[in-house]
């Protein structure tokens, strides 16, 4: 608690008292954080002098706000069209299965956490997962256990073709 | 500083690039090319040139369209031709540097082509039959110049068009617009110079310049490579457009998921400051403009001009009824220009140029250039530049270089999740705002997705609407609960629970949701089922009354089966695969699926190797082989 404070003084001493801030502030909150946790949006109601209400009205109608701990690898599976023709359904479909994990859960030991996301613009490789920041290109469902395998082993840099 | 101080300074740094004593090596590092692996090939560059001792410098440019050939590296020699060499991987550096650098070797054999003619006979790249057909005015730099240095934008021509619209009085400017015939990019194709001129004449102050970055089509990508390649064509068209009506202050609105997007905006903004281009007094004309960055937290409706100026006011981005226009009322009701980013790049060049020059390309009334993200199941993805009125078949086969893989087109999806689907019949329409919404579909901001035969129709429009429907923002009722009801309806029919009543019932919540929404989502998320069921109704009977999916994509009408004289007695493939474990020897050692098992993931078709290809797909279920 006092260490969410800490950081939360450190976001919100700079800024602006300002309504318009808002969304910048949770998106802060949650670069820091990784999530958004209650205390942390009434903290930022309180200083912004808005019912707690409206900021969760308005952290929950962006799909960028999490309110939940990811996981350690946050696996993200697009969902753009061009995943979507490519087969991007399977291959999500496929890391539940071997995550054993429903789409937008976290694993009980919060290695991996699974979501699937809009379009992320790499569709001349669909269908593409990101995790860690890293863009695998052309997934199909056997190709996903190696790719968590790899992971699990510390073997960031491995992409497969 | 004068502007001739600062365009002086800009050629000499431009003409130390180009004729520079050591080689250069170009990287293209937009997100698409990262995706692909080019800061990979970057690091191995440095230290392949480090390892052999060879002096070369590397720059990091944007994107040049070309997806499916990234990463793309280009090296330039003093007094040697230029050759582009495309899918480099680190593995492929060493070679690079030993044959091109070291030596005097170009190693054709991995070149895209050659950027000067050359009479050795490799391709030149201006003539490969893409670019034939392209018209590049957005894209003229993009891949060509460093994206995070001011003066290459200035070498080639950047700024001349506010050095001029600032010698000419805002009315003039905004005039100048009109005739030049440019329509918003952002997809609704509203007359650009009309908006500009009715947020000149409102009354009230202070007045504010949006730039809408949002772009939230899935399969969309132009605003992004734009704002990565060549960010400052946005930022000076949006500080000509501030000028013209009267705005001290300017947001760009954009999409937190394009990072490197907005790092090179970031640092755009941070030059051009430097420079006295962006800031207060510009260019010593007593004009003041600032910018800043707006973060978009991802909601689809965001790019709707009232949801989007909510969300810059730290609201939810819900749509509002218009009239008044943001010209009237906008940002914190004060008057307001909201312009697509496209928009904005274009206005450089016309003032640059004129009007007259702008409005010559294109078609009687949608001038200039349009800019497509070509995708799905082309030979060559990526972004493309025409002429308004270029026909759909020309950029997907002539650009896009047909299917992949010698399969049939089926479809082709222009305009986003609300856009329409054309058959093979109506791709000599020509791509314009007008012939497009005659056929159903919408210009959009430009995203064009190619389906192939495996691709099934439903299925699609199922997948669109999903999409819509999760981001309706909820206001109306009619798009809130409209799209969900079109929803379980597309699940009912692709999961064979489907009745032929529910084809019309469709057709008829399509009208409600379209007649009874009011911001574009709502009024055109039935775009996509009235297309589907206009062009492809026999997809749809077949699905209902057949239960037969004849692209065998909907899963509970398809089954796997193993053909058991394709089936190799040893081969264990499928087996190990299968992760429902499912398939098991039977009889004479040929596999055999146990469908209460299967889960139709379709890892046993994607394993089998090639040469016994024994996993099939049949459809319906019924038809399965005893």
């Amino acid at each position: 608690m006092e260490e969410l404070k800490a950081e939360l003084a450190d976001i919100l001493e700079p800024s602006k008292r300002d309504r318009r801030f808002l969304i910048s502030l949770l998106q802060e909150i949650q670069q820091r954080l990784g999530y958004l946790p209650e205390d942390a949006m009434l903290a930022l109601a309180d200083f912004l002098g808005v019912p707690g209400s409206t900021v969760y009205g308005v952290a929950t109608f962006y799909n960028q706000f999490r309110f939940a701990p990811q996981g350690k690898h946050q696996v993200k599976v697009c969902m753009g069209t061009a995943c979507h023709l490519a087969g991007g359904q399977l291959v999500l479909e496929a890391m539940s299965r071997e995550l054993q994990v429903d789409v937008g859960g976290v694993t009980p030991d919060r290695t991996f956490g699974l979501e699937r996301v809009a379009c992320v613009g790499c569709c001349a490789l669909a269908p593409v997962v990101v995790i860690n920041g890293a863009v695998y290109p052309r997934m199909s469902p056997p190709k996903v256990e190696e790719v968590l395998v790899n992971i699990k082993l510390g073997n960031r840099e491995h992409t497969i073709e | 500083m004068v502007f001739d101080e600062i365009l002086r300074r800009a050629k000499q740094e431009w003409e130390s690039f180009c004729c520079g004593d050591v080689p250069r090596i170009l990287v293209g590092t937009a997100t698409c090319g990262r995706a692909a692996g080019a800061l990979a090939v970057v690091e191995a560059l440095k230290k392949e040139l480090e390892r052999c001792k060879l002096q070369a410098t590397i720059t990091e440019v944007g994107c040049i369209g070309l997806c499916s050939f990234e990463p793309l590296v280009t090296i330039i020699k003093p007094n040697y031709f230029t050759v582009c060499y495309h899918n480099v991987t680190p593995q492929k550096v060493p070679v690079l540097i030993e044959s091109c650098i070291a030596n005097d070797d170009p190693c054709l054999d991995l070149a895209l082509g050659t950027v000067d003619r050359d009479e050795r006979g490799a391709v030149y790249i201006p003539e490969l039959p893409r670019f034939e057909h392209e018209y590049r005015v957005l894209l003229r730099n993009c891949g060509y110049i460093d994206p995070s240095n001011l003066s290459h934008y200035v070498a080639n021509g950047g700024y001349g068009g506010l050095k001029k619209a600032l010698g000419m009085a805002p009315e003039a400017v905004i005039e100048e617009v009109k005739l030049s015939g440019l329509r918003g990019r952002g997809g609704a194709g509203f007359p650009t110079g009309r908006k500009w001129e009715l947020c000149r004449k409102a009354s009230d102050e202070p007045k504010y310049v949006i730039c809408n970055a949002d772009e939230g089509d899935p399969g969309a990508f132009m605003d992004r490579v734009l704002l990565e390649s060549d960010p400052y064509a946005v930022v000076e068209g949006m500080t000509i457009a501030a000028y013209a009506v009267g705005a001290k202050q300017g947001f760009v609105y954009i999409r937190a998921e394009y990072p490197l997007a907005v790092e090179r905006l970031e640092a755009a903004l941070h030059q051009a400051e430097e420079l006295g281009l962006l800031g207060e007094n510009i260019l010593g004309k007593g004009f003041d403009f600032s910018i800043e960055i707006a973060k978009g937290a991802g909601a689809f409706v965001s790019g709707e001009e009232t949801a989007l100026i909510h969300a810059i006011e730290g609201r939810r981005s819900v749509p509002r009824v218009r009239p008044p226009y943001p010209a009237e009322k906008g940002l914190w009701g004060k008057p307001t220009l909201i312009n697509n980013v496209k928009t904005f790049a274009s206005v450089p060049p016309i003032i640059d140029k004129s009007a007259g020059w702008f409005s010559s390309i294109g078609t009687e009334s949608s001038k200039g250039t349009a800019m497509f993200a070509l995708a799905g199941k082309l030979v060559n993805t990526g972004l493309v530049e025409v002429a308004m009125g270029t026909t759909l078949r020309k950029l997907i086969f002539d650009i896009g270089g047909g299917i992949r893989g010698g399969k049939r087109f089926k479809a082709v999806q222009i305009g986003g999740p609300s856009g329409g689907c054309l058959p093979e019949s109506m791709l000599d329409v020509p791509v314009d705002f007008d012939s497009l919404r005659q056929a159903g579909a919408i210009m959009g901001s430009g995203g064009i997705i190619v389906m192939d035969e495996d691709n099934c129709m439903v299925d699609t429009a199922k997948f669109f609407l999903d999409f819509i429907q999760k981001e309706s923002c909820g206001k109306c009722s009619t798009c809130r609960i409209g799209t969900k009801h079109l929803l379980n309806i597309l699940e009912d029919i692709t999961a064979g629970r489907g009745k032929i009543d529910d084809l019309n019932l469709l057709a008829e919540l399509c009208e409600d949701i379209r007649g009874g929404s009011l911001c574009g989502l709502g009024r055109t998320a039935p775009n996509p089922v009235l297309t589907t069921l206009r062009y492809f109704r026999g997809e749809y009977e077949a699905h209902v009354l057949e239960k037969k999916c004849s692209a065998l994509v909907c899963k509970d009408l398809i089954a796997y089966y193993i053909l058991p004289d394709k089936c190799e007695r040893g081969c264990e493939h499928c087996v190990l695969a299968c992760p429902a474990k499912a398939i098991s020897p039977g009889r004479g050692g040929v596999k055999v699926i146990d469908q209460s098992k299967c889960t139709k993931c379709g890892s046993c078709q994607l394993v089998c190797p090639p040469e016994y290809s024994a996993v099939v797909k049949v459809s319906p279920v019924s038809s399965l082989p005893r």
